[in-house]
């Protein structure tokens, strides 16, 4: 029953969302379809898109193949929906582990202060300097083998946790000395409780956004990476279908729509997290909030 | 005298250990790969059909070793490495060999900072502009229009950026070239005409570095000023009859130029690294165009050279904010 309830609330707070503001409604809209076609369209993929010889080549855009084929024999239609979901899914673990990591040390730095803070802003802080393209450069070189989605995600949390650390140590330090600390630390609240259902609140807003807008950090690096055929290239990700496409010398031969279909892609997936992730940001900012219910 | 021993000191003490930590990392990672540079100057020597009996290999290898700095257990060779980066010296390169891998560096470096910093200081300067009055005059259409321009192109990754420029003006219509600093029959030198070529060819990376830098200045600018806007002290002036111009200019977006001249600081930091898919997308000579050499090519001490700039000019970028920040802002102090 209580599932019911709150599953009810959230579509209505989701509802409530979506018609924000139109930018919002513009992301979430394109948000919907990009999920649809990584999600639910990619099922009904005919064949496994990412075989080679499977279509005619080089064909342009037609009734047939709606996105034209590649040079490899493979459609970019089908191509593109499998791509959707693997670099979405790249990116999803890799923002959230690295926020899960770099929130969780930043409520505790923001929180316990002295030592504990130094230490861990000391470690974030060396993170945040290292230059995380080249490293990740090398380490892709190294595990090029052995490269799939999930590692890659996994790789780009570990070396982009920092930031979060900071931005989520300031917001705490700003509640820290709030009278509702000292109500709580008074009536005998462990730390733990206090960070978790005093300060995540108030952190949530910001994580939030930040979830989306470092999935695009994510899927960005992937098709950088990719580019440098650093990627997992026997993968079907937006990175490696572009990848395929300048190998092939796609712009000179004139097949535009091999390399424009993925760009287009990922013009649209990183407008539309953006779009949605200012909007969230201001929606769940408690101001705001306040200021929809005096409004309604 | 307090701040000075109660935040300056410290903050400097933690400058130098971010700095060292990083540079201990870099010089950790790639120990820990398989990429052996010997192995790669020796194959390279083979490709060209050259045999050498087993014992003058080994030499040879002894030798590169001690010259490339990696004699010895991994403790000795970080020993080696930290006495020869107090010189400044990174042993010499390995594909440009035997050219010192911090000339190279320095040699690629200028390309680097005429892209970056130029554009950089462009798509601040325009950004802010744009964003300032955009936000002052809000309700006008061409502040929206401007306002959807920036929301759409901020997110897009550089390499995208650049290479929907390329299909657009070097592909669809013919209008700059694909790659390159300056044409292959030019040489460098301050003459007009290499100069002139030398702007041509970096139009375009300098445009993608632009238009993806506007957008994040433009948004930011815009959400400040129409913040400083409702102020009170901005009522009362406009209240007094002000010169519009004055009140926007002198008012508002001075007021809200305080974290963009941040921001700046921070960005001309990661100019190194950031760089580096820009250069790589357009073969463009600079710093990250290196960087990307050396690392597929295994080449440790230019990696290093490149790596450690980047790591100090990051570091160094957001000390100098931490240090300035009271003197420029006077709501925070040192604690």
């Amino acid at each position: 029953m209580r599932f019911k309830a709150s599953s009810i609330r959230f579509l209505k707070l989701f509802w409530g969302f979506a018609r924000y503001r139109p930018s919002v409604t513009i992301g979430v809209t394109m948000l919907a379809i990009i999920l649809a076609l990584g999600f639910f369209v990619s099922l009904f993929a005919p064949y496994d898109p990412r075989r080679w010889n499977q279509a005619p080549r080089d064909l342009p855009p037609s009734s047939q193949h709606i996105l034209g084929t590649t040079s490899l024999g493979q459609d970019v239609f089908w191509l593109l929906t499998w791509s959707i979901r693997n670099s979405l899914i790249l990116g999803v673990i890799g923002s959230a582990i690295g926020l899960l990591i770099g929130a969780s040390l930043g409520l505790i730095a923001g929180y316990k202060g002295g030592l504990t803070d130094r230490l861990i802003l000391l470690l974030s802080d060396t993170f945040i300097v290292l230059p995380t393209f080249p490293v990740l450069i090398l380490i892709s070189t190294l595990l090029r083998a052995q490269l799939n989605i999930v590692l890659l995600g996994l790789m780009m949390a570990l070396l982009t946790w920092g930031m979060p650390v900071r931005n989520v140590r300031s917001i705490v330090l700003g509640l820290r000395e709030r009278d509702f600390t000292y109500t709580s630390v008074f009536s005998g609240f462990k730390t733990f409780n206090i960070i978790v259902s005093e300060y995540l609140p108030h952190t949530l807003p910001w994580i939030t956004a930040s979830f989306m807008s470092r999935i695009n950090m994510c899927i960005g690096t992937e098709v950088t990476l990719a580019i440098f055929g650093l990627s997992s290239l026997q993968e079907a990700t937006l990175g490696t279908i572009i990848y395929w496409a300048l190998k092939y010398q796609a712009l000179v031969r004139g097949l535009w729509w091999w390399i424009a279909a993925p760009v287009a892609t990922v013009v649209l997936i990183v407008v539309s997290l953006y779009l949605v992730s200012i909007g969230a940001a201001e929606y769940l900012n408690p101001r705001s909030r306040l200021y929809r219910i005096k409004g309604e | 005298m307090g701040a000075l021993t109660e935040y300056i000191a410290p903050r400097i003490g933690v400058y130098i250990l971010t700095i060292y930590l990083g540079v201990t990392l870099c010089f950790l990672i790639p120990r820990f790969t398989p990429l052996d540079p010997i192995l790669t100057v020796i194959n390279r020597f083979s490709e060209y059909g050259a045999y050498y009996d087993p014992e003058s290999v080994e030499a040879f290898i002894e030798s590169m070793k001690e010259l490339y700095g990696l004699k010895g257990n991994l403790l000795e060779q970080y020993v080696t490495f930290l006495r020869r980066l107090m010189t400044g010296d990174f042993g010499p390169s390995l594909i440009y060999f035997p050219t010192p891998a911090i000339s190279i560096f320095l040699r690629s470096l200028p390309w680097t900072i005429g892209l970056l910093l130029i554009s950089t200081l462009i798509s601040w300067l325009f950004g802010n502009l744009l964003g300032g009055l955009a936000g002052y005059f809000n309700e006008k259409r061409w502040a929206k229009a401007l306002g959807v321009f920036a929301t759409v192109v901020y997110p897009i990754p550089y390499y995208i950026m650049a290479l929907v420029l390329v299909l657009l003006f070097a592909y669809a219509i013919h209008l700059f070239p694909f790659y390159g600093a300056y044409s292959v029959l030019v040489t460098p030198s301050f003459t007009l005409e290499f100069i002139a070529n030398y702007l041509y060819h970096s139009f375009l990376p300098a445009l993608s570095l632009v238009i993806v830098g506007y957008g994040w200045w433009f948004l930011s600018m815009r959400a400040l000023v129409i913040n400083v806007k409702t102020e009170d002290y901005v009522q009362f002036a406009k209240a007094t009859g002000m010169h519009s111009r004055k009140l926007l200019f002198h008012y508002v977006i001075r007021n809200s130029l305080l974290p963009q001249v941040t921001g700046l600081s921070i960005s001309l930091g990661g100019i190194f690294s950031g760089a580096m898919m820009t250069e790589v997308a357009f073969s463009y000579p600079g710093v990250g165009w290196i960087l990307f050499e050396s690392v597929l090519n295994g080449d440790f001490n230019l990696m290093m050279a490149c790596v450690t700039f980047s790591i100090v000019a990051v570091a160094t970028a957001a000390l100098i904010l931490d240090l300035l920040y009271p003197l420029v802002d006077p709501r925070i102090r040192y604690k």
